[in-house]
């Protein structure tokens, strides 16, 4: 089991001062040991200070730069204060904290870990177009990690020591780069990458849409995402950033 | 061409080529952004003064109607130019956004210390008989 001491909740949020403190409490009760960052992703409501009395450490972005922005400083957050893994879960409560351990263990001899929503835990579900996309991506990104994938717009996942140090300078802001482009990044650069699977909770507020034309623009941006990741040209990992086993 | 359309189009190329020097000179512009300005402005006003040029040029590679030539090179410019600014703009982007990161990563640092350096400073102070 990985130490908790080492590992590092990074919580992108984005006005969830509703959600934020609970999420947080709930995280350091079931974890207990592990240190949470809260990247306030330019709120204009309280959530910076409701992450704060929860007992979480909190970076506050001047203004918003989107999950995959928010993501990039927390892992730079993690590589400058030394954490070896790095954990993002939902502010909003939709990733059960049960199922951080799972990920974190799933770092031991993995670079990338997923947790993935149809891999047999919990009732989430998406239907039609979305659906259909998702399977998609997930075949796609899969081949090119060399392993298989269900579920790569999740945005409940793990980065060990190399990963951490591929994202804090490179992990994608653009939409739907924080999920799909990161994998593909990861992988092209010689990350190990693998899913375990997590249950979902219903989102505490908001519904996802399902509407048609929006499942297309969603297929339609997540294909050029695709192609743009593939095109550009791979990162190299560099030997001296492996942390020593 | 009459005198008139001949004045004007020479007073064009030269309002664009004075606009494009002043800003230059008041430092509003930098060089490489007024580059591909000042290689329209002379253009413009090579044709302006000679409209002959045009005429040869458009012989030359094949275009029946010179002004079409005129166009062609227009539109060429301001696409090059913009696709400039494009790019200038994702890099002026992903500098903010290194800098937002950044300013966060410091706010949250200088926290940190003023804790340690106020709880330390209480401890002192409550300490000292």
């Amino acid at each position: 089991m990985v130490d908790l001491g080492q590992a590092l909740i990074v919580m992108p949020a984005y006005n969830e001062e509703v959600a934020v403190g609970d999420v947080v409490r709930e995280v350091l009760r079931k974890l207990p040991g592990v240190s949470v960052l809260v990247v306030n992703d330019g709120s204009r409501d309280a959530t910076a200070a409701v992450a704060r009395r929860a007992g979480a450490r909190v970076l506050d972005l001047p203004f918003n730069l989107g999950v995959g922005g928010a993501m990039r400083a927390g892992f730079k957050y993690a590589r400058a204060e030394g954490f070896s893994y790095v954990v993002q879960v939902d502010s909003d409560g939709q990733h059960d904290p049960d199922g951080v351990p799972a990920v974190l263990s799933a770092l031991e001899d993995h670079d990338v870990s997923i947790g993935a929503r149809f891999a047999g835990q919990g009732e989430y579900e998406a239907r039609g177009p979305r659906r259909w996309a998702m399977v998609v991506l997930a075949t796609v990104v899969g081949r090119i990690a060399r392993t298989r994938l269900t579920d790569t717009t999740s945005g409940f996942r793990g980065a060990g020591p190399r990963a951490i140090a591929i994202f804090a300078d490179h992990y994608p802001a653009e939409y739907l780069g924080d999920t799909v482009e990161s994998l593909v990044l990861a992988a092209r650069a010689g990350c190990r990458i693998t899913q375990v699977p997590v249950a979902m909770r219903p989102r505490a507020g908001g519904t996802p849409s399902h509407a048609p034309v929006k499942a297309a623009v969603y297929l339609g941006r997540a294909c050029l995402a695709l192609v743009i990741a593939l095109w550009r040209p791979p990162l190299v990992l560099r030997t001296e950033e492996q942390v020593p086993a | 061409m009459s005198v008139t359309s001949y004045v004007f189009g020479i007073v064009s190329a030269g309002l664009v080529l004075a606009i494009v020097a002043d800003l230059l000179r008041r430092r509003r512009v930098r060089e490489r952004h007024a580059l591909w300005w000042l290689v329209a402005g002379v253009l413009a006003l090579l044709v302006a003064v000679f409209p002959g040029v045009l005429q040869a040029v458009a012989d030359l590679v094949g275009i029946d109607v010179p002004t079409n030539l005129t166009f062609f090179v227009s539109i060429a410019v301001l696409f090059l130019v913009s696709v400039q600014h494009s790019a200038e703009l994702t890099v002026l982007e992903d500098k903010t956004r290194t800098l937002a990161e950044h300013s966060a990563l410091q706010d949250e640092r200088i926290e940190r210390l003023e804790q340690v350096a106020g709880s330390a400073g209480r401890a002192r102070r409550d300490g000292a008989p």
